[in-house]
C-alpha cells in the first residue's frame, strides 16, 4: 500500500515536470505538442463515452469539437466584438454541445453499427460545412484574433516568470488542461463505475436484452451522446482559446477517424489505454518529421514528401498494431476479455476460478 | 378455454394475432393468467409460443387484439415500459450481458428500479451511493437465491450453462416483476439441473410472482404448471389444467402424437 502512494506521487512528479523537462531536453515546440496530446486525450475520453461505454460507433465526433471551438471563438474575439471570459464559456461549450449531441444523436437512436457510423459521419460533414458558409463563422476564412484564454487577470497566453524563472504561455496551458484533464478522467471513472455506466455496457452487449431488462435504451444513448458531445466541446473551446486561430479545415473528418484510433488504439472503454492512444498519436506523427532530415543527409535529396512519408509510417504503426493487438495496447480487462480467442478463454477460465 | 377475465388473473390477452408478411403466427389468441399461478405455454417448434412471448414482452408490436396485466392495457408498449410495469423474461438462447460479472448482470436488472443519473454518479452524492450499495447487497441476495451466489464476480459468459440460464432469472427477478415469463429454462439441462429448476421455480411462485413457462420437457411442464395452454399453427387448441389438457383429444393428435401415460 505504502509503495503505491509513493508509485503515485513519482508519477504526479513527472507528470508536472514534464513540461519542463521536454523544453530542456526537445526545444519549445515539443512542450506545444505536449499542449495538443492533452487537448487530444480530452477529446478522446469524450468519444470514449460513445463508443467504448455505449458501444455507439461515431464517425462525426468532431463536429462537438467544432461547437466548443467556434463558441469560444465568437463569444471572444474582435470578431463579433465579444470578450466572454473562460469560466462562462467553458460550462457553456460543454452545454451547447451537450445539445449538440443529444439533437445529432435523437435520430440515429434505431440505428446500430455501420449504419450508424454513416449517418454520424454524414452530420459531422453537414457541421463543418454550415461552419464554412455561414456568415456568423466568417466562413473558409475562420476566426483569428481569438483571445486568449484569461482566468481572473490571468492570462494563459502570456509570459510570466516564476521565481525568476521565465514560464511562457505554453506551459500555463499545459497546466490547465492537465486540470481538466484530470476532471474528465475523474468524471469518465464514477460514471462506468454507475448505474447509468452499467446500463452503457448492458446496451453495448446485448441491446435487446438491455430493453427486455428495463432499460429506456433511447435515453440512455442520448445521455451518451451528451456527455461525449459535452466533453469534446470543452476540448474545443480550450483548442480555440490555445490557437488562437480556427478554421473549418481543422474540423474535417480525418479529425474524426484520427480521434477514433487514438481510442481504438489505446483501448476501447478504458481510461489509461485511450489517454495513452491520444498521447501517442499525437506525437507520433512529429516524431517522424526528422525522416525527412535523415533523407536529405543520406541521400542529398528528399526523395519522399515528409509529410506522406510520416502519414505512411503512421498507417502502418496502426495496422501493425491493430493485428498484433486488437484489443489495443492497453486494454480494460473486460475489452480483453471480449476479443480473446477460444484458446485463451480456456486458459483464462482456469484462472478465473478461486 | 377462459374468455371471460376474472378478478384474479394478472394478464388477460384477449385476439392477439401477428402476421409475418403472408405467415400467420399468431391467430385469435386469447388467455387469462391468474395471479399467483405457474402457466404453462406448451406446443410442437414453430407453434407461435416464442412469437406470443415476444409480443407480450414489447418485442414485437400485435397486429389485433389487446393484453393487459394488471388491468392496464399494454399493448403498445416498449419493452422497457413492459418491464417497469411488471413483466420480465428470459430468452431461449440465453441473452446475458456475456463480459460483464454476475453480479454486474443483476444490478442491470435494478436499473428500472432504481433512480441515480448522471449527476449523481458524477458527484457521488449520498443519496447515490446508498442506492449502489443497496443495489449491490440486493443483487447478492438474488444471485443466492437463484444459487449461483457463489460466482458473483466471474464473467457471465465463462459460467456453466445451467448457472448462466439461473443468471437470467436472477436478472429477471431484479426487475421486481409481477410476471415472470421464461422462454424454455430448462432446455439443454440434464434430469439434475431440470429438477432444481423446477424446485427454484416453486420457490419462486411461493413468494408470489406468476410465471409464464414456455417448456419443451414435458414432465417438467405436467408436474409444474397449474394451467396449460397448447398452441398449434399460431392457434390456442387447447387450454386447462395439465390432465385436462393432456386428455384432450386434439392435443394428443396435434402435439403428442400419442397417448402420453
Amino acid at each position: 500500500m505504502k509503495s503505491k502512494v509513493w508509485l503515485g506521487l513519482l508519477g504526479l512528479a513527472l507528470i508536472l515536470a514534464l513540461p519542463f523537462a521536454t523544453d530542456l531536453l526537445l526545444g519549445r515546440s515539443w512542450v506545444r505538442l505536449l499542449d495538443f496530446a492533452l487537448l487530444y486525450a480530452m477529446l478522446a475520453l469524450g468519444l470514449n463515452i460513445v463508443v467504448g461505454y455505449a458501444g455507439l460507433l461515431d464517425l462525426g465526433y468532431v463536429a462537438f469539437y467544432a461547437v466548443g471551438a467556434y463558441l469560444y471563438a465568437m463569444l471572444a474575439s474582435p470578431h463579433l466584438g465579444m470578450h466572454w471570459p473562460l469560466w462562462a464559456l467553458l460550462p457553456m461549450g460543454a452545454l451547447v454541445a451537450a445539445c449538440f449531441g443529444a439533437l445529432l444523436g435523437a435520430p440515429t437512436l434505431g440505428l446500430r453499427g455501420d449504419y450508424l457510423a454513416i449517418v454520424t459521419m454524414g452530420f459531422g460533414e453537414i457541421i463543418r460545412i454550415f461552419l464554412r458558409n455561414l456568415n456568423i463563422t466568417n466562413g473558409p476564412a475562420g476566426i483569428d484574433l481569438i483571445d486568449p484564454i484569461q482566468m481572473g487577470g490571468f492570462s494563459f497566453g502570456a509570459n510570466h516568470s516564476l521565481l525568476g524563472w521565465d514560464f511562457p504561455g505554453i506551459y500555463s496551458y499545459y497546466f490547465l488542461f492537465l486540470i481538466l484533464t484530470a476532471l474528465i478522467v475523474l468524471i469518465s471513472h464514477r460514471l462506468s463505475d454507475s448505474r447509468i455506466g452499467r446500463a452503457w455496457s448492458a446496451i453495448r452487449e446485448d441491446e435487446i436484452a438491455a430493453k427486455s431488462s428495463g432499460l429506456n435504451t433511447r435515453q440512455l444513448k442520448l445521455m451518451a451522446f451528451a456527455m461525449g458531445a459535452a466533453f469534446g466541446g470543452v476540448s474545443g473551446v480550450l483548442f480555440a482559446g490555445f490557437q488562437g486561430f480556427i478554421s473549418p479545415e481543422s474540423f474535417t473528418m480525418g479529425e474524426s477517424i484520427m480521434v477514433l484510433c487514438m481510442v481504438v488504439l489505446g483501448g476501447m472503454g478504458h481510461i489509461s489505454g485511450v489517454i495513452m492512444g491520444a498521447i501517442l498519436l499525437a506525437i507520433l506523427p512529429e516524431a517522424f518529421r526528422p525522416l525527412s532530415q535523415f533523407q536529405q543527409a543520406t541521400f542529398g535529396h528528399v526523395w519522399l514528401d515528409p509529410a506522406n512519408l510520416r502519414m505512411l509510417m503512421f498507417a502502418v504503426a496502426l495496422i501493425v498494431v491493430m493485428i498484433i493487438r486488437p484489443e489495443g495496447l492497453w486494454p480494460s480487462p473486460v475489452r480483453r476479455r471480449e476479443l480473446l480467442t477460444n484458446d485463451d478463454e480456456k486458459n483464462s477460465s482456469h484462472k478465473a476460478v478461486p | 378455454m377462459s374468455e371471460i377475465a376474472n378478478s384474479n388473473d394478472l394478464l388477460v390477452a384477449r385476439g392477439i394475432g401477428k402476421r409475418f408478411g403472408g405467415l400467420s403466427a399468431l391467430n385469435q389468441i386469447s388467455l387469462s393468467i391468474p395471479s399467483g399461478a405457474i402457466y404453462g405455454l406448451i406446443g410442437p417448434n414453430g407453434a407461435g409460443k416464442t412469437t406470443l412471448f415476444n409480443v407480450l414482452t414489447g418485442i414485437y408490436q400485435a397486429d389485433e387484439g389487446t393484453f393487459e396485466l394488471d388491468g392496464k392495457p399494454l399493448t403498445h408498449c416498449r419493452s422497457d415500459q413492459i418491464c417497469a410495469l411488471g413483466i420480465a423474461r428470459t430468452f431461449q438462447n440465453i441473452r446475458l450481458f456475456g463480459n460483464m460479472t454476475a453480479i454486474e448482470n443483476v444490478m442491470v436488472g435494478r436499473h428500472v428500479r432504481t433512480r441515480s443519473g448522471i449527476l449523481g454518479a458524477i458527484l457521488r452524492l449520498p443519496s447515490q451511493r446508498t442506492e449502489e450499495q443497496a443495489m449491490i447487497t440486493q443483487a447478492q441476495e438474488l444471485l443466492d437465491y437463484v444459487g449461483i451466489g457463489q460466482h458473483a464476480n466471474q464473467v457471465a459468459r465463462q459460467l456453466p450453462y445451467g448457472d448462466q440460464r439461473r443468471l437470467e432469472i436472477a436478472r429477471a427477478l431484479a426487475t421486481d416483476p409481477k410476471l415472470l415469463a421464461l422462454d424454455e429454462p430448462a432446455a439443454g439441462m440434464n434430469d439434475t439441473e431440470t429438477a432444481t429448476l423446477g424446485k427454484l421455480l416453486q420457490k419462486i411462485k411461493k413468494s408470489g410472482v406468476t410465471i409464464l413457462l414456455i417448456e419443451h420437457d414435458v414432465k417438467l411442464v405436467m408436474g409444474l404448471c397449474d394451467r396449460v395452454a397448447v398452441l398449434e399453427y399460431g392457434h390456442l387448441i387447447a387450454e386447462g389444467t395439465p390432465t385436462n389438457v393432456k386428455n384432450d383429444p386434439k392435443v394428443i393428435a396435434a402435439y403428442l402424437g400419442m397417448e402420453v401415460s
